[in-house]
């Protein structure tokens, strides 16, 4: 993985005291809130329902076992043993304190890490692929990119005051697990019909209030030109967003009011000039130079076979060891969903616990996921019995990857500030309801989202089924959606209608599923039989409760 | 009733004849509009002086048991997340757990056989 | 407010040496005049007629691309941040050098924090009419010792510094 320079290094540092000098500013009120707010956004500090939040940077989702040892500390010390690994790869604590955020930053700092623009008006962490370098299926690693593209945009001078957040991902295999289409801009590793290596951009996807699905807006973009490209889409962005309501400034409604042709014109104009003129160009050097840094890992000749097991051992097998590019490895999923638990949520002692697997087993690698879990992307076959038994030990070795119990969630009403109503309790009543592990392999994949309001962190659009959180009349109401992916095959999930009441949800989401069962045709996953059958028979058997009590 | 967050420390706050209270079942109910509005004016100045950041009023019903704030923000504000008991407020006063909620609606239980499509 | 230009050294407080016109205040015979695009586009005979310098002040909404070539005439372009948050001149400003290779003053006015002047120095600006002190940009320019990437001010970054440049 990357490794700090002295220039790397010494930015953060400078940062860090940049941060201190507004805290002291802030606190002395030389800086009033209105003025301190966005720069400590900037730094990934957010004030919630409870106390502040601060989200700390995992760029592509990368951590080796210093960097989780360094932040299962910050857990102990700063904030109360646990924390949150969200759906952009990055982790969150709930309850740090302002003045203790300096320090925070200072101790992330001697591990290569930082909380820098992962909130505010500006370009946020790059995600890519959880798989990345270990996936059988990826054209390249995706995460030399992202670093050069995390690099470039870490205080980019124009580009710190946008209309609204701007959020990047990378991919690099078919199999689209980053959520690409769902980004303001994505950047997919492709060759093209000469063999050759280069990028695919797609800008104008998103969530929210108005979701849209990403077009491309670069068909083959050399790799040196990457840069310069992306620059070009920034600085459109810039000029056009709309900056009179915030609820329209994201780069989707700009793409979709000037639409397709017209985005492209207006970046390749831009485009064009910067290319010119040559400064943005990523010369191979420089290319090779981060490559380095992500080259594979020693992997040794080993036989390509998972040892034996008991039922326990072969059932987290079935759904959360994953095909791995080298033989004799596998890429394991660690659950952070266990039945009636808080998703994605982790303590101090299981990070502390999982650094020392990942050094023992696991090459000192882990990854975030996008869907709040965790991955140790190089594990050796022969070591999975051994991998599995300590993560059952820890309550981490919950057999549900992919499966309906595997289930997203913001953390809503019970944490946050912007929330309508809460989603954990909803995600802990319905794993309770699926949590018989042969009735969840009956139903298979099924990926379940909730959100606790319309800014959509839960990702619900994007959710197989969705679930959202709204106020009706200060009583929490949820709305279903179905048919929704956030996956190659990117579709926005459709409303099925009026919401169902806090303890309504679960039973209804039971129907929707038992109607899926009595529905579906060989091998359809529970999407493929709605995109088949529609919202009929679906909201037809949601509804029917109501229907009996009206009786 | 007024709220606001600590500058320092984001502690959620309650407001207090002239002060300010941790424990939402300490603070001041406000008899009307009037007193509720001079409140948040005196609040201003804990703003100023960089003390508390975001204040602002909320509606609470009172009755023999307490005080109990209208909406469900307010109420997990107070406590704590309804998820983790142990967390907030609540983990030093049990009392402020939220009650089991009453189930609402219909009664009839669905069996598998009732399922046609 | 202290005007503060920085030439191609540390900067200095500076007289102003423009007047700003309202739209609708007579025009002077003499002295250098900043006007509104507005009413650059109406009387822009009349400003260029007179044997003295002109600028325009362009609000955050409007692009300097809309002076056409006429911007190669101006010896001033100021560009209004009407809030801290709103972004678009640190764009306009770097349009103003890049694309527009204009060599005159650019001025940034309105609302902007000390956190945004090394952003505003980098995107281009070279004069800033602020409540700011000269001891105030030595500061903020000295947060960040290095940068990654390259902007209008052509400043080296940590790629080059790297390479041994």
């Amino acid at each position: 993985m990357y490794r700090y320079d002295e220039f790397d290094a010494r930015f953060v540092a400078e940062r860090v005291a940049q941060f201190r000098g507004q805290v002291a500013r802030r606190l002395s009120g030389e800086l009033n809130e209105d003025q301190f707010k966005p720069l400590r956004l900037m730094n990934g500090l957010y004030l919630q329902l409870h106390a502040y939040m601060l989200r700390v940077a995992v760029p592509y989702g990368t951590l080796n076992a210093r960097q989780l040892r360094m932040l299962a500390h910050i857990a102990r010390k700063y904030d109360r043993g646990y924390g949150h690994f969200t759906t952009r790869q990055n982790i969150q604590y709930n309850w740090p304190k302002l003045v203790d955020v300096p320090d925070i930053l200072s101790d992330l700092a001697s591990v290569e890490m930082h909380a820098i623009q992962t909130s505010g008006n500006c370009i946020r962490n790059v995600t890519a692929d959880h798989f990345a370098g270990a996936a059988a299926d990826e054209i390249e690693d995706p995460r030399p990119l992202a670093e050069i593209i995390r690099q470039w945009s870490s205080l980019h001078p124009e580009f710190v005051f946008l209309p609204r957040k701007f959020k990047i991902a990378v991919g690099a295999s078919a199999h689209d697990r980053a959520a690409l289409k769902y980004h303001d801009m994505a950047v997919e590793i492709v060759k093209n019909a000469a063999g050759e290596t280069g990028y695919r951009v797609l800008v104008g996807g998103g969530m929210g209030r108005t979701p849209y699905i990403g077009f491309v807006v670069g068909d083959f973009v050399a790799k040196p030109d990457i840069l310069a490209f992306l620059e070009s889409v920034m600085r459109v962005y810039n000029q056009s967003g709309r900056r009179d309501n915030k609820f329209k400034a994201r780069i989707k409604i700009l793409a979709n009011a000037l639409g397709e042709e017209e985005m492209r014109n207006q970046v390749m104009r831009e485009f064009a000039e910067i290319r010119a003129r040559g400064t943005l160009q990523v010369p191979a050097e420089e290319l090779a130079r981060i490559d380095a840094y992500f080259a594979p890992p020693p992997f040794e000749d080993l036989k390509d076979e998972i040892p034996e097991g008991g039922k326990d051992f072969r059932d987290w097998v079935r759904t959360n060891v994953h095909p791995h590019r080298a033989r004799g490895y596998a890429i394991a999923t660690i659950s952070l969903k266990p039945i009636g638990g808080v998703p994605g949520d982790a303590s101090a002692a299981q990070m502390d616990a999982l650094a020392d697997l990942m050094d023992r087993f696991a090459m000192s690698e882990i990854r975030v996921s996008h869907e709040q879990n965790l991955v140790l992307p190089h594990a050796r076959k022969r070591d999975l019995p051994a991998i599995h038994a300590r993560l059952a030990e820890l309550g981490l070795g919950t057999p549900n990857a992919g499966l309906i119990t595997d289930i997203i969630a913001c953390p809503g009403l019970d944490y946050c500030d912007l929330a309508n109503a809460r989603s954990i309790p909803i995600a802990q009543d319905i794993a309770a309801r699926f949590a018989d592990l042969d009735r969840q392999h009956e139903i298979g994949e099924l990926k379940i989202k909730i959100s606790g309001c319309i800014n959509a962190c839960g990702h619900h659009h994007a959710g197989h089924i969705g679930i959202l959180g709204v106020d009706k009349k200060g009583v929490e109401f949820y709305q279903l959606q179905l048919g929704g992916s956030g996956a190659e095959d990117a579709s926005i999930g459709d409303i099925m209608g009026p919401g169902f009441g806090e303890h309504e949800i679960g039973p209804a989401v039971e129907r929707v599923v038992k109607a899926y069962l009595t529905l579906r045709k060989d091998g359809e996953r529970f999407l493929d039989t709605y995109r088949r059958v529609g919202m009929e028979p679906f909201k037809n058997i949601a509804y029917l409760d109501q229907l009996y009590a009206a009786h | 009733m007024l709220t606001a967050n600590r500058l320092v420390d984001g502690d959620v706050l309650y407001w207090k004849q002239g002060g300010w209270v941790l424990a939402l079942k300490e603070g001041e109910v406000f008899a009307d509009p009037a007193a509720a509005d001079a409140a948040l004016a005196a609040a201003q100045a804990f703003v100023t002086q960089n003390k508390v950041v975001n204040p602002y009023l909320f509606d609470v019903k009172t009755d023999a048991h307490g005080i109990h704030p209208v909406k469900e923000r307010e109420i997990i504000r107070a406590a704590g997340p309804t998820v983790r008991g142990d967390l907030g407020k609540q983990a030093g006063d049990p009392s402020l757990r939220p009650p089991p909620r009453a189930r609402s609606g219909a009664t009839v239980r669905m069996k598998d056989d009732d399922v046609s499509i | 407010m202290p005007l503060i230009k920085f030439g191609d050294g540390n900067g200095a407080v500076a007289a102003d040496g423009f007047a700003r016109l309202a739209d609708d205040a007579p025009l002077p015979a003499e002295g250098g005049a900043i006007v509104s695009l507005t009413r650059f586009r109406k009387d822009r005979e009349a400003l260029m007629a007179r044997n003295a310098p002109v600028g325009v002040q362009l609000k955050s909404d409007e692009s300097p691309e809309e002076l056409g070539d006429d911007v190669h005439r101006l010896s001033v372009v100021v560009i209004e941040f009407p809030a801290f948050t709103d972004g678009r001149g640190f764009s306009w400003a770097r349009m103003l050098r890049t694309r527009l290779n204009f060599k005159g003053e650019v001025r940034a006015t309105g609302n902007f924090l000390f956190d945004q002047l090394n952003y505003l120095r980098r995107t281009g600006f070279d004069a800033f009419d602020s409540r700011f002190t000269l001891e105030d940009f030595h500061k903020a320019f000295a947060e960040m010792s290095a940068v990654y990437q390259p902007s209008a001010d052509g400043r080296k970054t940590i790629r080059d510094l790297r390479a041994g440049g």
